[in-house]
């Protein structure tokens, strides 16, 4: 269900890496807790990514939730079409959902994320 | 540590449905099935059916009924003199703090039907029958009585097919059989802004009026959360938030359930003294186009902060930021430019008076 080539995070973020740049985004299981998705506050292109500090906020009808880096690095895109549609997100985190690409400051973080069945496992857990 | 829970009769229906529960008022509730703006958007366009089996029905009867009643009520009850009516009204204490929000249906003669928030069932009880005089009966009939909104521009020819005949008309209540079998009343009385009814039942019955609800197609399940997004839509109050015991009803936006004209009631006199010098503070509607506002967010005026949201949300019908706040009463011009303060960012509102939708199945 969740990606098999992706990374992902305790905070519910997927990482998918190409080269030395990472596109950012929220699991599926993220945005069915959150609900439908009405607003996004997503950093700029050239603003610094540190690697468990929060990078924006996501917002449903209900609630406010913020988005920590999973990686550090400095943003390269942002995905301007959450501007006017955030609900993409909701239908299709893993692909158009997509929030931010990132350029590695440190591809050894990697590592420290989970698989997709770990991830999988996690939220088990919590659950 | 925390009381349980309790549930109404559709806590089953709620599981069976896929519905998110969430505490509210001591209760289970679903705050949302499929998603609060998809319910909502199908509230506005077809209809949608709540579980308000929760709120609190007061049965009271007696010679001095109505007598007893209008001094607990600030608006005039004799504009319920026809069997059959409604009215929307507030109870005050002494000081004209607002006790709670309720409705007023004649349901028979020397008989009136009380339904209140669920969340001040407690002190409704304990307020009304210690103001009450001997001869009134008051009977708290909330645990034996099931609620049922069926709201939306489908709600009346849907709720005709089911009772065999046409709803009473707006802001009445009346008898009727569902299904050729099922008791209820209904009242043409709701908190969206769509036309439609709330049907009163006994409680055992609710899921089975439940399920011929559901069993209409045009018919979707709606939770607290598109409850609150409707109503804040109308510019409606919910009490605990856009007013309370330290709010009185002229500062409230509620100057419109005061009745001046009739005799003496509970909290006149302080009334009297805050419309005559003026309420220092207005609960003012606000319209934001970026940002969602929320409950507790800082109201400001060229930096100063001057107030407090009291409800706040996104509008699904509107596609942006609206809410309610509380601001001195010099800045609550409809156009008067506020800021409200987010987090990391403030954003301009401009204050505006409700309702914010308009073009509803209820309005022009």
């Amino acid at each position: 269900m969740n990606p098999a080539d992706l990374r992902y995070d305790k905070e519910h973020e997927w990482v998918r890496v190409e080269g030395d740049t990472a596109f950012i985004g929220i699991s599926d299981f993220a945005q069915d807790q959150l609900g439908e998705v009405v607003y996004v506050d997503l950093p700029s292109a050239g603003d610094e990514l540190v690697a468990g500090e929060t990078f924006g906020e996501i917002e449903s009808v209900k609630s406010v939730s913020e988005l920590y880096a999973p990686v550090s690095g400095t943003v390269v895109e942002v995905n301007d079409d959450l501007d006017g549609s955030p609900e993409v997100i909701n239908a299709d985190p893993y692909g158009a959902g997509w929030m931010i690409k990132v350029a590695l400051g440190d591809p050894s973080e990697l590592d420290g994320l989970m698989s997709a069945d770990e991830y999988e496992a996690f939220v088990a857990s919590e659950a | 540590m925390s009381e349980a829970l309790s549930r109404t009769p559709l806590y089953e229906e709620h599981l069976a449905l896929g519905g998110r529960m969430v505490p509210f008022a001591g209760y289970e509730m679903p705050v949302q099935y499929a998603g609060i703006i998809e319910e909502h958007r199908a509230v506005r366009s077809s209809a949608g059916i709540f579980d308000v089996c929760h709120m609190a029905e007061f049965r009271v009867f007696g010679f001095e009924a109505f007598d007893a009643l209008q001094k607990l009520v600030t608006n005039d009850l004799h504009k319920i003199d026809e069997l059959g009516k409604a009215v929307y009204t507030v109870m005050c204490d002494e000081t004209g703090g607002i006790i709670d929000d309720l409705i007023v249906y004649h349901t028979g003669d020397l008989e009136y039907l009380v339904i209140a928030n669920a969340a001040n069932r407690d002190v409704d009880v304990e307020w009304m029958s210690s103001h009450l005089p001997e001869g009134v009966e008051f009977v708290d009939e909330s645990d034996r009585t099931g609620l049922i909104a069926l709201q939306g521009p489908k709600a009346i020819e849907i709720i005709t097919e089911l009772s065999g005949e046409e709803p009473p008309a707006r802001f009445h209540i009346a008898e009727a059989h569902l299904d050729g079998r099922i008791p209820v009343l209904t009242a043409r009385t709701g908190y969206t802004g769509e036309d439609g009814v709330e049907i009163v039942c006994a409680a055992d019955t609710a899921a089975a009026v439940w399920r011929l609800l559901l069993s209409f197609d045009e018919v979707s399940p709606c939770g607290l959360g598109a409850r609150d997004t409707l109503r804040l839509e109308m510019g409606y109050p919910l009490h605990g938030t856009d007013m309370d015991r330290t709010r009185d009803p002229l500062s409230a936006g509620l100057s419109w359930v005061v009745s001046w004209k009739k005799d003496d009631f509970i909290g006149r006199g302080a009334l009297e003294a805050i419309k005559a010098a003026g309420p220092t503070e207005r609960l003012v509607g606000l319209t934001l186009s970026d940002g969602v506002p929320r409950h507790g967010y800082p109201v400001l005026r060229e930096g100063v902060e001057v107030g407090t949201v009291a409800s706040g949300t996104f509008s699904p019908t509107l596609e942006h930021g609206i809410a309610t706040a509380y601001v001195p009463a010099g800045l609550a011009e409809p156009g008067t430019v506020l800021q409200v303060s987010m987090r990391r960012k403030t954003f301009d509102a401009t204050v505006t008076k409700p309702p914010f939708v308009g073009h509803t199945s209820l309005s022009a």
